[in-house]
């Protein structure tokens, strides 16, 4: 279980969120909302350990995550803004090398299937850098596939991707979720994912995010 | 732990397979410097003997701190490494893997090149020898060290200046003990303790570097 708890970041001199609490149990899923600068990515990368939070903590069964690190990095997949991968490296190298750096290495064979899964079939082997903005994504998110961890992070999954692979991505998240998972993301795209029972956090213009 | 350092290894050896010329700069560079101070001299054969140790050194340290901009640089824009930062392995473990793959595309070309380079300055062949081998023990020093200042100044503006104004300070031990050992081998007083000083500033920086490195990432991605 993900505990947030009197969370507060301050990021310059701007307060971006304080006295945030929630939490994520497994199977659930979390949408988080907010306008432009509201500080939903900060909210996510702090979740993460990326950024300190100024007041407050993480808790991830029931410990602080700064002080897990190594264990909770193992349970989580964090897919940000920037898609975190290599433009000379082909399709299947950026996966790889993903994995193995998640802990998980997979063979040159479960690379090319789960890319083909996200429609890249015939494009495993060019270097990324020829592929367009969506399929660079697509590629990105192939990690989510292939990886086993149970809290995934996702900011902005959705942005460039066609509506094909927008309804296959749901699907992926609301499987891993039947099965026992926690996903956050964030989203500006009406999905039908973040219509049904999910939970919703809204930041900016509620003083405390409730849920 | 050691799949890990391969794999980045071997991912980072890909990259600069496939981008020849940022490799072929930094070497250019040495090169050039290096070949300059004859041109510029004339060909006094003493005076060459007596600069070569200072020259090859000091443009080893030029081109390893030109380097220094492309080692976290590229990683940091992609967002590959907050990733890094955020597998469940330790990030030091990481950061020794990155700089061993950049010391091999940009360290190594050098050290490897330098006794032909040193055939300009009509060194002996000994001399030659010593010249590498104290290029081989300085250099890693020089790219470990130099990691601390390019993670520092990560996706700051003008970080190329304040990168040279942090690290150069702290190359000068390895310029004096480099520099040291092929000066003294010249006028055959041994290189021996020179040698053995630079291999103690390398296990120095072997173990300190790679922990203050991941401290300053953790910093800069915030």
């Amino acid at each position: 279980m993900l505990e947030v708890s009197n969370l507060e970041c301050i990021r310059g001199d701007r307060r971006l969120f304080s006295e945030l609490n929630f939490d994520l149990s497994s199977g659930e899923l979390l949408h988080l909302h907010g306008h432009n600068g509201s500080g939903k990515t900060t909210l996510l990368r702090t979740i993460c350990g990326l950024i300190t939070p100024t007041n407050g903590e993480v808790r991830w069964q029931g410990e602080n995550v700064r002080r897990l690190r190594d264990e909770f990095a193992r349970e989580l997949v964090y897919i940000g803004h920037k898609n975190a991968i290599k433009a000379d490296l082909t399709g299947t190298e950026n996966l790889r090398i993903a994995c193995q750096l998640d802990g998980i290495p997979v063979s040159e064979k479960q690379a090319w299937d789960a890319l083909e899964r996200l429609g890249l079939r015939g494009h495993e082997d060019l270097p990324v850098r020829v592929l367009s903005q969506g399929q660079k994504k697509r590629v990105a998110l192939a990690r989510l596939l292939l990886n086993t961890s149970p809290l995934w992070i996702l900011d902005e999954p959705f942005t460039a991707l066609d509506k094909a692979a927008v309804s296959y991505l749901q699907d992926v998240i609301q499987t891993h979720v039947a099965n026992g998972g926690m996903v956050m993301l964030t989203t500006h795209q009406e999905v039908a994912l973040t219509r049904g029972q999910v939970k919703q956090l809204g930041l900016g213009w509620k003083r405390d995010g409730d849920v | 732990m050691f799949e890990i350092v391969r794999a980045i290894v071997m991912r980072d050896l890909t990259l600069a397979m496939r981008r020849r010329s940022d490799v072929m700069t930094t070497l250019f560079f040495f090169v050039i410097v290096v070949s300059l101070f004859p041109l510029g001299i004339g060909p006094e054969l003493d005076t060459l003997r007596m600069i070569a140790p200072g020259v090859f050194w000091v443009a080893a340290l030029l081109a390893s701190m030109l380097a220094l901009e492309k080692l976290f640089a590229a990683d940091f824009e992609d967002g590959t490494l907050e990733q890094m930062l955020l597998t469940p392995q330790p990030v030091f473990v990481l950061v020794l893997a990155k700089v061993f793959a950049h010391w091999l595309i940009t360290g190594v070309p050098l050290v490897l090149l330098s006794p032909l380079l040193g055939l300009q300055y009509d060194l002996a062949a000994e001399t030659l020898g010593v010249l590498l081998l104290s290029l081989l023990l300085g250099t890693p020093a020089l790219s470990l060290i130099g990691a601390i200042g390019a993670a520092l100044t990560l996706g700051l503006r003008g970080g190329g200046v304040l990168v040279s104004l942090l690290v150069l300070p702290l190359y000068i031990p390895v310029l004096i003990f480099g520099a040291g050992a092929v000066e003294a081998n010249a006028s055959g007083l041994g290189e021996t303790g020179h040698l053995l000083m630079l291999g103690a500033i390398l296990l120095l920086a072997l173990v300190a570097a790679p922990v203050a490195t991941s401290a300053a990432l953790k910093i800069s991605a915030e």
